[in-house]
C-alpha cells in the first residue's frame, strides 16, 4: 500500500472528529507521511461536518482528497455518505451508518429526506456496506462507542497491523471506556470478515 | 528533537513559545481562535482574550514596544477593526518582534465576507509571510520575528482556514528566552506619532521597503522547486499544495516572503518559461504586481477569484476540462447548522416572531436566527451594527416604525463593539430598543471566555465585568433582566420596551446549552402523546433539531438523545400533547409563532 485517502462524514457531535485523529495517529506508526484536514465551522450546531485524511509513503501535499479519489468514505450519518459520494474513486468502498437524522430544512418541511438513501448510495456504488444503527448499538452496548466500531470496520479493510489500531484506540479514548471500545472495534471488524 | 502532528494554528503558537515571546493577545474568530487557546496552554507566555481586535492589537504592540516580543490574531475581518493602529504602527515600528496573524477564509466557511487581507501588508507597507502547511507556519512565525526585529517592522503572517485547521508533522525545538534586559529609554521620536516625527518616518517606510524587497531575493522561503521545463507556476500559501497534487513534475517558484515581492528572481524565473501560472486564493495580489513591474504571467484570466481553490479547479481550470456531472437523480436537502436542542436564544426568536418585530441582528449564534423555520433576523453586516444601526433604521423615519424594530447583539458583542452603539442612541435622542443575549460565553467561535464570564484565556477567576451597570452608567434609563426560557415574562417585557419613548436594553440571562452539557449535567427529555397531536407543526415552527415531522403519520416526535427539555416548544402546542417525566405540560399561556 503506498497511498490511502480516507475522507470521514457526519454530522455535528457524531464523533467524526475523534475518529479522524485516531485514523492520523494510526497512519503515523504504520510508516507513512500523514496529513488531514478539516471542515467543522459550524460542527456544534449540528451542520455537515467532514475530514479528509491521506497517508503517503513519500509525502502528502495537499490535505485535501480530490473528487472521484477517495479510497474510502466513512458515513456517520447516511445522507452525509449519499452527499459525499462523488469524492469515491471507482475502486473505493463507502463503509456507512444507516442512521438517520433530519437536516432542519427536513423537520422544518421545506425539503424532503430521500425515501431509500441506501438503496441510492448502492445502485451508485457497488462496493457499499451499511451497518444497522441500532443493532450496532444493541451489539456494543454504548452508543459512544459507535466512531470506534466504524473504525474496527474500516481496518477490516486496510492493510495494517491490528495491534497499532488498538494501540492507538487504548491511548485516545478514556480510561474507563478502554474495555467497551475495543469490543466495538472488535465488532466492527467483522464487517469486511 | 520530537515530532508532533499538529494544525496550522498550533504549529503558530508553538512558534511564539519557541521563539520567546512575551505578550499574546487575540479576539476569537474562525479559523483563528485556535491560536490563543494553545497559546494560553504555555505558562511563559502572558496570554488574553481582549474584548475587540483594536484592543489585542494594542496590547501586544504595547508589549512590543516595551521591548518584549509580542503575537496577535485574528480572523481576517478582525483586522478592519484592528486597522488603525496597524497602518500607524508600520511608521513607528517596535523594540521587539511584533506578529500579527490575519487568518483568511476563501470560501466562507464561516464568515461574512472573503477579503483577501494580503493587500493589508502592501497598503500599510508592512512585510508578510505565507506558510503552505504547520511546520511553514512554525517555522515562518519564528522568522517573522526576526524580519521584525531586524527592519523594525510589524510583520503579517497571512494564513487560511485549511492551513488553520490542516494537520500534519511538526518538529519541535526548545524556547529561547528573547526580548531586552531593561525597559527601552524614552524615544519620542520613533513613539509619539505626530506629524513631524511621522513625516520623517514616511521617508524611512519606503526605504524599508526597498531593503525589504532585498531581503526576499535571498530569503530561502522563497524557493525553486525543480521540475520539468514544460509547466511552471508561481505559487504561495496553500494554493501551493493543490497544484503541487496535480503537477508534482512542473517547476515552481514557492514563494513564501510574499510581500514585498523578490522581482528579480520572478523575472528570472520567468525567462525560462513561455508560460508562467501565477496561483493564488481570492485576490491577483502577485499577478497584478508581476505585471505592473512588465513582466509576462497568466493567473486570473486562467483560475477564478472567487471561492476556495482546490485541486480539481486547478486541472479544470488548466486543462480546460470539465468534471462530469454524476447524476443520481435525486436531490439532497442541504444541512445548515441550527440552534441547538435548548439554546437560550430560541425564546427571543420565538417571542419576536409572535410579536412581528423586525430585528436588527448581529454576528454570533442568534445569526442562526435568519434560517427557517425561525426565519427572523432582517438585517445584519458586521460585529456592533446590531446596536448602532438601529439608531438609522428608526431616525430614518422619524422614529415612526421604532415600536416594531429591535437591534440585538451576545455578551461578547456588546464588549466588542456593542457599548458605543448605546451611548450614540442615548447621546442623540434615540429610542431604540436593545437585545444583549448574555449566555455567559463567546459561544459561536467555540466558547470562549470574555468580560462577562468572570474568567480569563486560562479559565481562571477574573473580575466579571457588569453589563447591566454599563448600560445603566451609559444613561439607558430602562432595563429589563429576563430568562429567555420564560416566554410569558419574555413577551410582556418586549411589548413595554417597544412602547417606550425611551432607549431601552433587554438583557436575557442564561447559559448557552454546551456549558452545563459539557458539565454532564442530566436533562429529562419530552415526549409526545401521540394521540393527542394533530401534526398541526406548531412545535416545529421554533425549529429545534429535536424535533422530528414525520410527514407520512402527520405526528411529530422528540429525539429523546437531543431533547433537553427547556419547553419552548410545547408552549406552541395547542393541544396540550407534550409530557415530562410523564406528566401533560399544560400552562396558561399558548405562545404561537405560525401564520404570522
Ligand atoms: C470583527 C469580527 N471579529 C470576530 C468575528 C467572529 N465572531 C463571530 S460571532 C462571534 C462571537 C459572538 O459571541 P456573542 O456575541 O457572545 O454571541 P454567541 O455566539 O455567544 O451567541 C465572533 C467572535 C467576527 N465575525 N467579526
Ligand atoms: S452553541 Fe450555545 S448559543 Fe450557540 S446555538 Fe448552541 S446553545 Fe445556542
Ligand atoms: S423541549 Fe422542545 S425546544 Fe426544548 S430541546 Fe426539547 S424539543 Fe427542543
Amino acid at each position: 500500500m503506498e497511498n490511502l485517502n480516507i475522507l470521514i462524514v457526519g454530522v455535528g457531535g457524531q464523533g467524526v472528529i475523534l475518529a479522524s485523529e485516531v485514523l492520523t495517529l494510526v497512519g503515523i506508526k504504520a510508516g507513512f507521511d500523514v496529513k488531514k484536514s478539516e471542515i467543522h465551522g459550524m460542527s456544534q450546531r449540528g451542520g455537515s461536518v467532514s475530514s479528509d485524511i491521506r497517508f503517503n509513503k513519500v509525502k502528502v501535499h495537499s490535505p485535501v482528497i480530490a473528487r472521484k479519489s477517495a479510497d474510502f468514505l466513512v458515513g456517520f450519518e447516511k445522507l452525509e455518505a449519499l452527499r459525499a459520494i462523488d469524492m469515491v474513486a471507482d475502486d473505493g468502498i463507502i463503509i456507512s451508518s444507516n442512521y438517520r437524522l433530519d437536516p432542519m430544512t427536513v423537520s422544518a418541511g421545506s425539503m424532503i429526506y430521500p425515501d431509500d438513501v441506501e438503496g441510492i448510495v448502492k445502485e451508485n456504488h457497488e462496493k457499499t456496506y451499511f451497518f444497522d444503527h441500532v443493532e450496532t448499538i444493541e451489539k456494543i452496548k454504548n452508543p459512544r462507542a459507535v466512531n470506534i466500531y466504524i473504525l474496527g470496520a474500516l481496518a477490516s479493510f486496510i492493510d495494517i497491523d491490528k495491534e497499532i489500531w488498538i494501540e492507538v484506540i487504548k491511548s485516545r479514548v478514556p480510561p474507563k471506556t478502554v474495555e467497551l471500545n475495543l469490543n466495538a472495534f472488535e465488532e466492527g471488524l467483522k464487517i469486511g470478515g | 528533537m520530537s515530532k508532533e502532528m499538529m494544525s496550522g494554528n498550533e504549529a503558530i503558537a508553538r512558534a511564539a513559545y519557541e521563539a520567546g515571546v512575551k505578550v499574546a493577545a487575540a479576539y476569537p474568530g474562525t479559523p483563528s481562535s485556535e491560536i490563543m487557546e494553545n497559546v494560553a496552554k504555555y505558562d511563559e507566555i502572558f496570554s488574553q482574550w481582549g474584548p475587540n481586535e483594536k484592543v489585542a492589537f494594542e496590547v501586544a504592540l504595547g508589549a512590543a514596544f516595551a521591548g518584549k516580543r509580542a503575537i496577535c490574531a485574528m480572523k481576517h475581518v478582525g483586522l478592519n477593526v484592528a486597522a488603525d493602529p496597524f497602518f500607524t504602527a508600520s511608521y513607528s515600528g517596535v523594540e521587539a518582534g511584533f506578529v500579527i496573524v490575519s487568518a483568511d477564509e476563501p470560501g466562507m466557511h464561516s464568515s461574512q465576507n472573503e477579503q483577501d487581507n494580503r493587500n493589508y501588508a502592501k497598503f500599510a507597507k508592512i512585510p508578510m509571510l505565507e506558510p503552505s502547511d504547520s511546520q511553514e507556519a512554525k517555522d515562518f512565525t519564528k522568522l517573522a520575528f526576526d524580519i521584525s526585529e531586524k527592519f523594525d517592522t510589524p510583520v503579517l503572517m497571512r494564513v487560511t482556514t485549511r492551513i488553520c485547521h490542516s494537520k500534519s508533522m511538526v518538529e519541535l525545538k526548545e524556547r529561547k528566552e528573547t526580548g531586552l534586559n531593561e525597559f527601552p529609554k524614552k524615544n519620542t521620536r520613533k513613539y509619539v506619532v505626530i506629524p513631524a516625527h511621522a513625516r520623517i518616518k514616511r521617508v524611512m517606510v519606503e526605504q524599508r521597503l526597498k531593503d525589504l524587497a532585498e531581503y526576499a531575493e535571498n530569503t530561502d522561503i522563497n524557493r525553486i522547486e525543480e521540475g520539468t521545463r514544460d509547466l511552471a507556476f508561481i505559487t504561495s500559501g496553500f494554493s501551493h499544495n493543490y497544484v503541487k497534487e496535480v503537477y508534482p513534475d512542473a517547476h515552481f517558484l514557492k514563494l513564501g516572503f510574499t510581500y514585498p515581492l523578490p522581482m528579480k528572481m520572478i523575472r528570472k524565473f520567468v525567462d525560462q518559461h513561455k508560460k508562467v501560472i501565477v496561483v493564488e486564493e481570492l485576490d491577483p495580489f502577485m499577478e497584478d504586481q508581476i505585471k505592473v513591474a512588465g513582466i509576462n504571467v497568466h493567473g486570473m484570466d486562467i483560475i477564478t477569484n472567487i471561492g476556495e481553490l482546490n485541486s480539481d479547479i486547478i486541472r479544470n481550470s488548466i486543462e480546460n476540462t470539465k468534471d462530469e456531472v454524476n447524476d443520481i437523480g435525486v436531490s439532497i436537502p442541504v444541512r445548515p447548522p441550527a440552534l441547538c436542542p435548548g439554546c437560550p436564544h430560541r425564546g427571543v426568536f420565538t417571542i419576536l416572531r409572535e410579536q412581528s418585530v423586525r430585528v436588527m441582528g448581529d454576528i454570533g449564534c442568534y445569526t442562526l436566527g435568519v434560517l427557517p423555520p425561525l426565519d427572523n433576523l432582517d438585517w445584519c453586516v458586521c460585529m456592533g451594527a446590531g446596536v448602532s444601526m438601529v439608531q438609522g433604521l428608526e431616525k430614518a423615519w422619524d422614529d415612526e416604525h421604532a415600536d416594531k424594530i429591535v437591534g440585538m447583539v451576545g455578551d461578547s458583542t456588546f464588549f466588542h463593539s456593542g457599548i458605543t452603539g448605546l451611548v450614540d442612541i442615548v447621546y442623540n435622542h434615540g429610542i431604540g430598543t436593545i437585545f444583549v443575549l448574555d449566555n455567559s460565553t463567546t459561544a459561536m467561535t467555540g466558547t470562549q471566555e470574555n468580560p462577562a464570564t468572570g474568567k480569563d484565556i486560562k479559565g481562571k477567576p477574573a473580575t466579571r465585568v457588569d453589563i447591566r451597570k454599563i448600560c445603566e452608567a451609559v444613561g439607558i434609563k430602562e432595563i429589563y433582566d429576563v430568562d429567555p426560557q420564560d416566554l410569558d415574562a419574555l413577551g410582556e417585557v418586549v411589548a413595554k420596551a417597544l412602547a417606550s419613548k425611551n432607549p431601552t436594553v433587554i438583557i436575557t440571562h442564561r447559559e448557552c446549552i454546551l456549558l452545563p452539557l459539557r458539565a454532564k449535567v442530566k436533562f429529562t427529555p419530552l415526549k409526545i402523546d401521540t394521540e393527542k397531536c394533530i401534526g398541526c407543526k406548531s412545535c416545529v415552527s421554533v425549529g429545534c433539531p429535536a424535533l422530528a415531522y414525520d410527514k407520512k403519520l402527520r405526528k411529530t416526535r422528540v429525539l429523546p438523545e437531543l431533547c433537553v427539555g427547556c419547553e419552548v416548544c410545547s408552549r406552541m402546542c395547542p393541544k396540550s400533547a407534550f409530557t415530562k417525566n410523564g406528566e401533560p405540560l399544560v400552562y396558561e399561556k399558548r405562545h404561537k409563532i405560525r401564520g404570522k
